[in-house]
């Protein structure tokens, strides 16, 4: 037997076995008790329209607010790593390492309940969802924007100094605007991570009003016993994600083209 | 050649020694370009003509020495090193245009933010100097978009965009294809013509000859000989100029 003939052979094997589970899965499998429970169109029904217009719409909502201040905290945080005063590096570099090796969960609570503790003051839920989400978002993308940045050609800095640009001004108006060029397709990956995280959310306590998409779907399920509420949302988690994974995939494509 | 009274240089510059790190590349150079001049710097690989050249405008960092730029000490811890940079046109080998800007904005960014002149007058003085590389229709284009020769004549418009006292050129034309070089060193004569002071460290021999007031050649980071083109390049006096120019010949 060649190796190729082989290769088709084991090939040929995984295909069937798999094609057999399925068609096992499929024969043991109780349809129409999963139609039941997965595919309840009254239950679908009944979600709409708050399943979007207001879950869905504060998932979006509060991953808007988190990576803009993700992304802003982020901006400063990779300039003070970048800096020539080694203050500004540390601090950057600390704060990298402590909210990116901490659990996201653990910084909501932190937020949500341990500062609050510590220094007896309440705050507003979106402040708390902004920050609680922001501080870790902002650890990443510091660490992307850096990488940005140290990917525009030393060249470009030399040339607008020699311009007689300061290096503030080199940087906002000529640096940054490249780095960011290069990261649009990892930054719209800590997108897609930051929706996902916002299913974390519900810990911080609910209102019919705030609940994003996850929360809303588990209190239909547990209302109604029925899991049909999570293949609803889980759709229209993946009607926003795949839209913006796509585009990466187009940014990515385009990028490689460019170089 | 050093007789030159200092109301007449431009840039000037004594004593300089420039380490990086344990390596000690330039030892003890003194230089001056006159106002109007042109001077060319030619020199081995290695040889500090780069290093020489960014000191000037402080893109290095000089370990000693001065360096004036128009009488004005640049090393000078109080000196506005910005305003200074802005007066000094700087064209790099590999051009360093802004590739998210527009040709046009190319020319305006600085000559806004850094000279605050109106939109109106930094368009005006950008279609001017484009216009003078033979570069107007470009004005729209983006750097990307064109060919190495026509990137390095709107770096060129760029640093003239600011009307800058002096240029320096570092090997301008270097990382052109052959085709490509004459229109670069056209624009670099027209220049001369017009009586720009300029510094251009090169290896085009015969531009050299034909544009430069004098010839600098530099090796293992001293001054080894200076003079007229037709005295260096034609009938150099010492054994390392003569090397140089051998091996040239030979390639
Ligand atoms: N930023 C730097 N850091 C460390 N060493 C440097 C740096 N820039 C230049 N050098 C060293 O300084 C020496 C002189 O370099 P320089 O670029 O000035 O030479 P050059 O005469 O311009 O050569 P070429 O004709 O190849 O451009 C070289 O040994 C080089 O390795
Ligand atoms: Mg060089």
């Amino acid at each position: 037997m060649t190796r190729r003939q082989r290769e088709r052979l084991v090939r040929g094997t995984l295909y069937a076995s798999a094609a057999g589970a399925v068609v096992l899965l499929a024969a043991i499998a109780d349809w129409p008790l999963i139609r039941r429970n997965f595919f309840d169109p009254d239950i679908a029904r009944s979600m709409w329209p708050d399943v979007l217009f207001i879950a869905a719409r504060n998932t979006l909502l509060y991953t808007t607010l988190a990576f803009a201040f993700g992304l802003a905290l982020g901006l400063v945080l990779a300039l003070m790593r970048l800096s020539t005063i080694a203050p500004y590096r540390w601090f950057a570099t600390v704060y990298i390492e402590v909210f990116r090796g901490l659990p996201a969960l653990l910084t909501i609570f932190l937020v949500g309940f341990g500062i609050p503790i510590a220094f007896q003051v309440r705050w507003p839920i979106l402040l708390q969802i902004t920050l609680g989400l922001g501080i870790v978002a902002a650890a990443y993308m510091a660490e992307t924007i850096r990488a940005g940045i140290e990917g525009v050609p030393k060249g470009q800095m030399e040339a607008a100094r020699s311009l007689g640009m300061t290096r503030t001004r080199a940087m906002v108006s000529i640096i940054i605007p490249q780095g960011f060029r290069l990261i649009i397709p990892p930054l719209t990956n800590e997108l897609v991570l930051l929706i996902k995280d916002t299913s974390l959310l519900f810990v911080l306590g609910t209102t019919p009003a705030t609940k994003e998409l996850t929360k809303f779907g588990r209190d239909v399920l547990a209302a109604r016993a029925n899991a049909t509420p999570l293949i609803v949302v889980g759709a229209v988690y993946l009607l926003i994600t795949i839209p913006l994974t796509q585009l990466v995939a187009v940014l990515e494509r385009r990028n490689a083209r460019a170089r | 050649m050093t007789s030159v009274s200092r109301d007449d240089v431009a840039i000037d510059v004594r004593g300089l020694h420039k380490s990086f790190g344990d390596n000690h590349v330039l030892r003890g150079i003194d230089f001056h370009v006159g106002r109007g001049e042109v001077v060319c710097v030619i020199g081995p690989s290695g040889s500090g003509k780069s290093t020489l050249l960014r000191c000037v405008n402080r893109l290095e960092e000089a370990s000693e020495g001065s360096i004036l730029i128009e009488g004005e000490d640049i090393r000078d811890p109080d000196a506005d090193v910005d305003l200074l940079r802005s007066r000094i046109g700087m064209v790099f080998q590999s051009f360093n245009l802004f590739p998210h800007l527009s040709v046009l904005r190319n020319l305006t960014i600085a000559q806004r933010r850094v000279r605050r002149r109106s939109e109106e007058e930094a368009v005006e003085v950008a279609r001017r100097n484009l216009a003078r590389v033979g570069l107007a229709e470009k004005i729209d284009a983006f750097p990307a978009h064109l060919s190495g020769g026509q990137q390095q004549r709107v770096a060129i418009a760029r640093a003239l965009s600011m009307d800058p006292d002096m240029m320096l050129f570092d090997e301008p034309t270097s990382a052109l294809d052959p085709e490509l070089v004459g229109e670069v060193l056209e624009v670099m004569r027209d220049l001369a013509g017009e009586g720009m002071t300029m510094m251009i460290v090169t290896h085009e021999m015969g531009f050299a000859r034909e544009v430069a007031d004098r010839v600098v050649f530099m090796d293992a980071g001293v001054v080894v000989e200076e003079g007229p083109p037709e005295a260096v390049l034609v009938a150099p006096q010492h054994e390392r100029t003569r090397r140089f120019l051998k091996i040239l010949d030979d390639v």
